[in-house]
């Protein structure tokens, strides 16, 4: 099928952008009611460990405004099983119910709801509750209770646990030349993407329930307040028509849709509720994490056993699991491997998915064990990994569908320059400052999901491409409508696109990067069958011109159904319409993973990061004054909102090597530093240059349209080029992260 | 938050009245600092003062070349001033070095002074702190305290002044204008915060019912030889771990003249010795001088644990900062590169 419009592939600018940048494009907090709204706010619990002892409501219940304060002593009923919470990315356990019961088990956890007639009034009576508690000694400190780790029993789907070992790791180890064995910690990182988690539920007069909510996806909140209190699903619509950032935060529905609809349901009135930034703190983060590496290589830097080992954080009521250890049984050539991953339980919420999950944290064990082992050898970092290519998936002895990454590797360091780095550590200056290079691969899973969309061309041309999918921020509303535009030889502004509400065709939620390929071919297949209708209508005319085509034979050129080989031969859209006596054609397009391909093939996304430090050793100021991120990930649909995603990934990855960290007191198990004062991200002044590349990758296995996704690699690895690049410049491995000022004076320490 | 009587009075002598007469009483300026408070539940007004209406927002130069800096004149007015950029540089880089444009634009030089500690404990109103509340201990003793003091702490409280601009007005000379009920005074800046001792509950020496109407300062003879540098978890916007506001005279042999060391960030208020100043004039302007001096700085500093690393930071901090102020390199606060 000739697509001959030039929208895929060219940097349109996002069609929600101008509704963004004015502040029009409302957010979940954003919506009013008919009937007017209630306002909640939450209390939380001031300890991580024990019982609710005694709730005083005295002072709270009677001040002005409040209309009901609910706490676990007067919820409302609600589903009896555990599976009834379960959501389309439940964890194994048991999802947390809030004002359940009086058990405390994290810090912030919510203990009582409060909802008034403002905002304001809800606040204020919370701060007049009196809670106490009996309270139990608190267990937060992962580098303490790791002995106490465990094999999760179940595993959480869609994740892989580790593969079995293969070769003999221990012994290939122990016989090589080279080895290198190392401990890496990692602070729990707190998700806080601007929007705050917010529902407004609007309580229909028929008791239907319309909710915007802050998620990565409508349908699976939908399915859960349907679940979870026993409602119709026809009687819930959830919204999510704009979000403003998620990275993984909002996978899961959070309890601020529980507490909104719970009100709502008991109160038969709308209710907003907005959690503060402070609570972001409490929710959804990135698990600290204890990994052991050891690698191992012969004289030739070729790697000859790799044993990897994660142990994680997790709450006390669910096993949250990622793919930490895997990566280093599949980003290199090795045929001796063990991993292994438990879990260990603390008083803390359940960690959840954070960009890159899994990867970020375990590719920075790997990246950072295998630049150590380059500098043993005595080769150059780049080409040991050059070295220990490998163009298949030993764990899961596959084919891959693609792997450009020795594109990455060479245009990545030509961009950089990497060939006139002096090898040794600390040889590189710049007046005072030391300079390091350094760089590392990253890899992250492609995958499609089970999607569906529906396309719609009307009589006059108009397009409307819809689907449940969401828009995190990532740009799927720009690149729908490029591949909507491009089926029908229009541009992308003339695409109406309809996604973030539950009634849409069903989509899986938004996460690992699966959105772009999944929704966008489902989106290209439904247009594919609209193209394929509208030349059955057109070859119905009589005398057609298009009798004998096919639908790959055929083009749309302004408004007309042409031949693409001569578009002098055609009809008017209009006229087929008019004839075939219909308004508008719909069809709907589904995708889904190919069971058969799936046996022998695997898709991944490659990057190689570098990146340039400068570090004031004296005063132990670290710079990152030069990034440059080459990427390979398929068919690139939009290079500005990809090169964004990368960009924001790689400054994510920054933070994450040198600012982000969750200060926990675990005497009392609490978490201080919750607020963005006091919890560091990267500012301006952290970031310098950052220079992304696309490297050209063709695939056609991946996804129909050739797409793998990019909403996580580009965090991938960075940490840990970071990292290498301090060692670089310093001649010091810094093995926790994040690498704060502070590390840098103890090392020195440590050294003297 | 609490429902709190609010108050716009407009001139100086109505808002001493209305605080003087209401122990539960506090002023608000460019509000960046009460309001959050106020939100967080750490701090509960009976009264709001609004004093944006007095007229306290002048920059004038009096005849002996001091700069009197209106109260209410905002952080960002007062460092790009062209006569105080020209003659108070380090006052200027110090205002530059803190918070983000646009909370430097909301807050003023009165309310500066008067920020509260960023300790995390006193922030959270859940835990126990002695400065929020007197006699319920302190959270960071023992806990997590990398921002906390190395000097002058008292076992009550650990808390750090976290004002940049405080730091540069303690190097330079400066004076605190203040009106109160029984009429205005002065308070020379070195006493104008105190220490923790037995009453944490109290950042400075301002007596019930007193506002801040201006500060007075000088040291032009600085302008030459200055640098305020400042050691943080980011590059920018982040309270400072370590600051130094370093000024010096330097005589024509180059010995020393004057030198002044302020440190920020390291205790309850910017840190000074100036009997270990004196004991430099005339020595050179070098390095070991700056060891030296940095020695007797830090002679009585401890570390509370997670804030160990501060003693070395700040031995190092003092010495590069006088190092770039005797060699006319200040800091550049826009560029983040140290030299
Ligand atoms: C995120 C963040 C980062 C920051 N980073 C920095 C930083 O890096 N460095 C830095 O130095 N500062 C920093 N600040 C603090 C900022 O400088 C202060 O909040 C600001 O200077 C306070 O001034 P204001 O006018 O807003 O005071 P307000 O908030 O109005 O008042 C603060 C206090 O002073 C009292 N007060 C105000 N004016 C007077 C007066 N004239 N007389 C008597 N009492 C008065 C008030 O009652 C109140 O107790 C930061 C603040 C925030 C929120
Ligand atoms: S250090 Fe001071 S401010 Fe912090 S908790 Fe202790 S008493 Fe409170």
């Amino acid at each position: 099928m000739d697509t001959s419009s030039r929208v895929i592939g060219f940097p349109v600018s996002r069609i929600d952008g101008p509704l963004k940048v004015t502040g029009t494009a409302p957010y979940a907090a954003e919506h009013e009611a008919p009937d007017g709204l209630l306002h909640g706010f939450v209390t939380v619990a001031t300890i991580a460990s024990g019982r609710i002892a005694e709730i005083d409501l005295t002072e709270a219940e009677t001040f002005p405004g409040v209309v009901k304060i609910y706490t676990h002593q007067n919820r409302p009923r609600t589903a009896w099983w555990d599976k009834a919470w379960k959501d389309e990315v439940a964890l194994p356990g048991h999802p947390l119910r809030p004002l359940e019961n009086d058990r405390i088990l994290f810090d912030g956890q919510p203990v009582a709801l409060v909802i008034g007639t403002s905002f304001e009034a809800a606040r204020d009576a919370a701060s007049l509750i009196r809670m106490t508690y009996h309270e139990d000694e608190p267990h937060t400190d992962l580098r303490f209770e790791q002995d106490q780790s465990y094999v999760p029993k179940e595993k959480r789907s869609g994740i892989s646990p580790p593969p079995k070992p293969r070769g003999d790791a221990d012994r290939a180890f122990s016989q090589s030349p080279y080895q290198i064995s190392a401990d890496y910690f990692q602070e729990g990182e707190h998700h806080n993407p601007m929007e705050l988690f917010a529902s407004t539920v609007i309580y229909g007069e028929d008791g239907s329930l319309t909710i915007h909510d802050k998620t990565q996806g409508s349908q699976n909140v939908q399915s859960y307040i349907a679940s979870v209190f026993e409602l119709k699903p026809d009687k819930v619509r959830v919204l999510n028509k704009f979000v403003g950032g998620a990275f993984g935060s909002g996978l899961r529905p959070k309890h601020q849709v529980f507490l909104s609809v719970m009100a709502a349901l008991d109160l038969k009135r709308s209710v907003k509720l907005e959690l503060s930034r402070r609570e972001m703190f409490y929710l959804t983060w990135r698990p600290a994490t204890v990994q052991t590496v050891s690698m191992a290589a012969d004289d030739e830097g070729h790697l000859t056993a790799i044993m990897h080992h994660a142990v994680q954080a997790t709450s006390l009521y669910e096993d949250y699991q990622e793919v930490v250890v895997n990566w280093s049984g599949l980003a290199y050539r090795c045929d001796n491997v063990k991993l292994t991953y438990e879990l260990t339980e603390l008083n803390v919420s359940t960690p959840g998915d954070m960009r890159a999950p899994g990867a970020a944290t375990g590719v920075f064990a790997l990246e950072s064990v295998i630049d150590e082992l380059s500098y043993e050898v005595g080769i150059d970092p780049l080409d040991m990994r050059i070295r220990n290519f490998v163009h298949i998936d030993q764990n899961m002895d596959k084919q891959l569908t693609s792997k450009a990454l020795h594109a990455c590797y060479r245009e990545g360091a030509e961009r950089f320059g990497w060939a006139s780095r002096s090898p040794a550590p600390r040889s590189m200056r710049d007046g005072r400052d030391l300079v390091g290079w350094g760089m590392a691969t990253g890899v992250w899973e492609a995958s499609l999901m089970q999607s569906t969309a529906k396309v719609k061309l009307e009589r006059n041309g108009h397009v409307t491409v819809s689907a449940a999918a969401s828009d995190i921020g990532t740009g799927t509303y720009t690149i729908l409508a490029q591949v909507g535009a491009d089926s029908f030889g229009i541009g992308a502004e003339q695409v109406t696109v309809a996604i973030g509400d539950s009634s849409l065709p069903k989509s899986p939620v938004e996460g690992g990067s699966w959105t772009a390929a999944s929704s966008g071919s489902a989106v290209q297949v439904a247009a594919t069958t609209v193209r394929q209708t509208l030349l059955k209508h057109a070859r119905d005319l009589p005398n057609s011109p298009l009798k004998d085509a096919s639908v790959e034979q055929t083009a749309i050129r302004d408004g007309r159904l042409v031949l693409a080989v001569n578009d002098q031969a055609g009809v008017a859209i209009a006229d087929i319409m008019d004839a075939a006596g219909v308004d508008f054609i719909e069809e709907l397009g589904e995708v889904g993973p190919d069971q058969a391909q799936m046996k022998t093939f695997i898709s991944y996304t490659h990057s190689a990061a570098f990146v340039e430090v400068k570090v004031d050793e004296e005063l132990g100021v670290i710079r990152v004054t030069r990034v440059v991120s080459a990427i390979a990930a398929g068919r690139i649909l939009n290079p500005k909102t990809a090169r964004s995603q990368i960009l924001g990934g790689v400054v994510m990855g920054i933070g994450m090597a040198l600012h982000e960290e969750g200060m926990f007191d675990h005497r009392t198990g609490r978490i201080m530093n919750h607020n963005l004062a006091e919890y560091h991200v990267p500012a301006h002044a952290d970031i310098h240059d950052i220079e992304v590349i696309f490297v050209e990758e063709h695939d056609d296995k991946a996804s129909p349209l050739g797409v793998k996704g990019l909403g996580e690699i580009g965090i991938v690895g960075v940490a840990a080029a970071v990292a290498n690049a301090i060692y670089h410049a310093t001649g010091t491995r810094f093995r926790h992260l994040p690498i704060t000022i502070d590390k840098l004076y103890y090392a020195q320490e440590a050294a003297e | 938050m609490k429902p709190f009587e609010y108050l716009r009075p407009s001139d100086v002598s109505e808002a001493v009245a209305a605080l003087a007469a209401n122990p539960e009483a506090q002023v608000l300026a460019g509000g960046t600092n009460l309001v959050d408070l106020m939100k967080y539940d750490v701090t509960h007004p009976g009264a709001v003062i609004d004093i944006n209406r007095l007229p306290l927002k002048e920059i004038e130069q009096l005849e002996d070349g001091t700069f009197r800096i209106g109260a209410l004149v905002s952080n960002s007015i007062a460092a790009y001033h062209a006569g105080i950029a020209g003659e108070l540089p380090l006052l200027s880089s110090a205002i530059l070095a803190g918070a983000s444009p646009q909370l430097r634009n909301a807050a003023t030089c009165g309310g500066n002074l008067l920020q509260r500690t960023r300790c995390y404990y006193f922030y959270d109103a859940s835990t126990p702190c002695n400065k929020r509340e007197p006699g319920s201990g302190c959270g960071a003793v023992g806990g997590v305290n990398r921002i906390h003091a190395i000097l002058g702490a008292s076992q009550h409280c650990i808390a750090t002044h976290p004002s940049d601009m405080c730091v540069a007005l303690a190097a330079l000379d400066t004076v605190v204008d203040v009106a109160g009920p029984t009429g205005d005074r002065q308070i020379p800046f070195l006493d104008f915060h105190r220490l923790p001792g037995d009453h944490p509950e109290r950042d400075n020496t301002l007596q019930q019912g007193e506002i801040v109407t201006a500060i007075r300062v000088s040291g032009g003879h600085f302008k030459r030889h200055h640098s305020y540098l400042k050691l943080r978890d980011r590059l920018s916007y982040a309270f400072a771990l370590v600051s130094v506001a370093a000024a010096l005279d330097i005589g024509e042999d180059g010995t020393i003249l004057d030198i002044r060391v302020a440190l920020g960030g390291v205790a309850h208020k910017p840190w000074r010795d100036p009997l270990a100043e004196t004991e430099c004039a005339g020595q050179p302007a070098n390095r070991d001088t700056f060891q030296a001096l940095a020695t007797r700085l830090l002679a009585g500093a401890r570390g509370q644990g997670d804030n160990d690393f501060k003693i070395e930071m700040a031995r190092r901090a003092i010495v590069r900062a006088l190092e770039q102020a005797a060699a006319g390199t200040p800091q550049i606060q826009s560029h983040k590169a140290i030299f």
